[in-house]
């Protein structure tokens, strides 16, 4: 068929792709450490019609040519790794990194997942563990007498035994970081694992080498703006609509000509 | 037949064509730093005796609107836009040599290079510009990159490049089947150190809806014309066919 109705249709795919990235950010607004993803929009091949500078004569050639564009791809969704806001819920085992860096999660297949979602629990080992029951690496095992856990900004925990003085240090929470955070991939449940485009990561205490530091007692909040979704909700909408309306018009075109030419 | 039915022919043909330059540019409404495509109507005389009836109309593309997109603030570090004319210079995927881009959402990759969101390479004053690895990264509005590199103290920041920022005239670029700008001689465009960049902002589609919503119309109607003559054509010979049959 015409290429005017697949240009348009290119558009009402790439809306559409749109709309449910808009959606899964609305529908994240309020998970813990989520980013929020943007779908990046390219135009596709031109089709060269008619060369520019072909000769129209053996003296002359023509001025202009005539390329066709075949619409919108989108090229990928990125993560946007802007701080979210940080909340203080005054539990002592949640977590937040105040700059860069992920917290590390030892997966049940042995490889490490990282994420920026800092709300832990103790499990019946009393080690530190996700909210879905994976370890935080490196392990960090609270013993049971412990009375009260404080985990400084450069990631030192300690805990104050009954009956002792001084706090125990248990041991240091290390975050990773990637030169590029928009390229890991994202495996749902809160959890990202490296790629290819992320780089491998470097670990470091928390605060050093460019990481950020970890704040006790808080949690970090989505970093979608919903003002900024509803707008871009209200754009792809009319995007589409207007590819819809381009797909009718070439249509009732071929359908005049049809019922005109037969 | 009278041979009307050609030129209304081609006259349909080519609008619909011009249909198709149109969707394109509405199906790239919200494409970053897209750049709306033109094209009009020429007439094609037919020379020779006889012929002097025989104009027909082809679609050529005209060049871009050259107008500016509205700046759209995303606060992310990465993201620039070109404030006003210029062009960011990217490396050229097929010849390695320079293209030039509206799209300015950057990317450093795991090899320290600052890519665009397509993959390309970010062209510095002198070649591919790097980005190693830093706690904090600032771009100025001149192009310039500062960072605090890691493992430093906030007040050490290191210049790494100023990315190349070029503003020929319009004339000078075409389009390449891939949507990137070149220079018409394959030549590169020197560096321009007025063109300024907007950070933190991208730059939308310059496709004004309203106008290419309009041009849909009026060249669906056109389109109706060039059928009605083609049609008339038709109805015309079958006339004389008839007439000459009775005879």
């Amino acid at each position: 068929m015409d290429p005017a109705l697949w240009a348009a249709k290119t558009g009402l795919d790439a809306q559409q792709t749109q709309m449910s990235v808009t959606s899964n950010n609305l529908a994240n607004v309020s998970t813990t450490g989520y980013k929020k993803q943007r779908a990046v929009f390219e135009d596709l091949l031109y089709q060269n019609v008619r060369q520019v500078g072909a000769a129209t004569s053996q003296q002359t050639l023509s001025p202009t040519g005539m390329m066709i564009g075949t619409g919108v791809s989108i090229v990928a969704t990125e993560g946007e790794y802007t701080q979210g806001s940080l909340n203080n819920t005054g539990n002592s085992l949640d977590l937040a990194i105040n700059g860069r860096g992920f917290f590390q999660i030892q997966m049940p297949d042995g490889s490490i997942a990282y994420t920026r979602d800092g709300t832990f629990q103790m499990s019946a080992q009393g080690q530190l563990v996700t909210a879905s029951g994976y370890t935080l690496l490196p392990g960090i095992t609270i013993p049971p007498a412990a009375q009260s856990i404080t985990i400084g900004t450069d990631g030192t925990v300690q805990v104050q035994v009954n009956g002792q003085t001084a706090p125990t240090t248990v041991g240091t929470i290390q975050l990773a970081d990637f030169i590029n955070p928009a390229g890991l991939q994202l495996n749902g449940s809160n959890l990202a694992v490296q790629s290819a485009a992320s780089g491998t990561p470097t670990t470091s205490t928390p605060g050093l080498n460019g990481v950020g530091t970890i704040m006790q007692g808080t949690l970090e909040g989505s970093n979608v703006n919903v003002v900024e979704e509803l707008v871009n909700m209200i754009e792809t909408q009319r995007a589409y609509e207007m590819n819809s309306k381009a797909i009718t018009t070439v249509d009732a075109m071929l359908d005049y000509m049809v019922t005109n030419l037969t | 037949m009278d041979k009307f039915v050609y030129v209304a022919m081609s006259g349909a043909k080519e609008t619909l064509r011009a249909e198709s330059v149109n969707n394109h540019n509405i199906a790239n409404a919200t494409t970053t730093g897209f750049r709306a495509d033109l094209s009009a109507f020429q007439s094609q005389a037919v020379s020779g005796a006889g012929y002097a009836s025989r104009t027909y109309a082809t679609d050529e593309s005209t060049g871009w609107k050259q107008d500016s997109g509205s700046l759209a603030s995303t606060g992310r570090d990465l993201d620039v836009a070109v404030n006003g004319k210029g062009w960011i210079a990217v490396q050229d995927p097929l010849s390695g040599g320079e293209a030039y881009t509206r799209a300015g959402d950057l990317h450093i990759d795991p090899q320290n290079q600052l890519r665009t969101a397509t993959g390309l390479a970010v062209m510095g004053d002198a070649g591919p510009l790097s980005v190693p690895p830093h706690s904090s990264l600032a771009i100025d509005a001149d192009g310039s990159i500062s960072i605090v590199p890691s493992g430093q103290t906030p007040s050490t920041t290191s210049t790494v490049g100023r990315i190349k920022l070029v503003n020929p005239p319009g004339t000078d670029l075409v389009r390449g089947g891939d949507g990137l700008f070149r220079m018409r001689d394959g030549s590169t465009a020197p560096s321009d150190p007025t063109t300024q960049l907007a950070v933190g902002s991208l730059e939308s589609s310059n496709v004004d809806i309203g106008d290419s919503m309009a041009q849909m119309i009026d060249l669906s109607r056109h389109f109706d014309l060039q059928i009605k003559a083609i049609h008339t054509a038709e109805e015309t010979a079958a006339a004389s066919a008839q007439l000459l049959s009775a005879t």
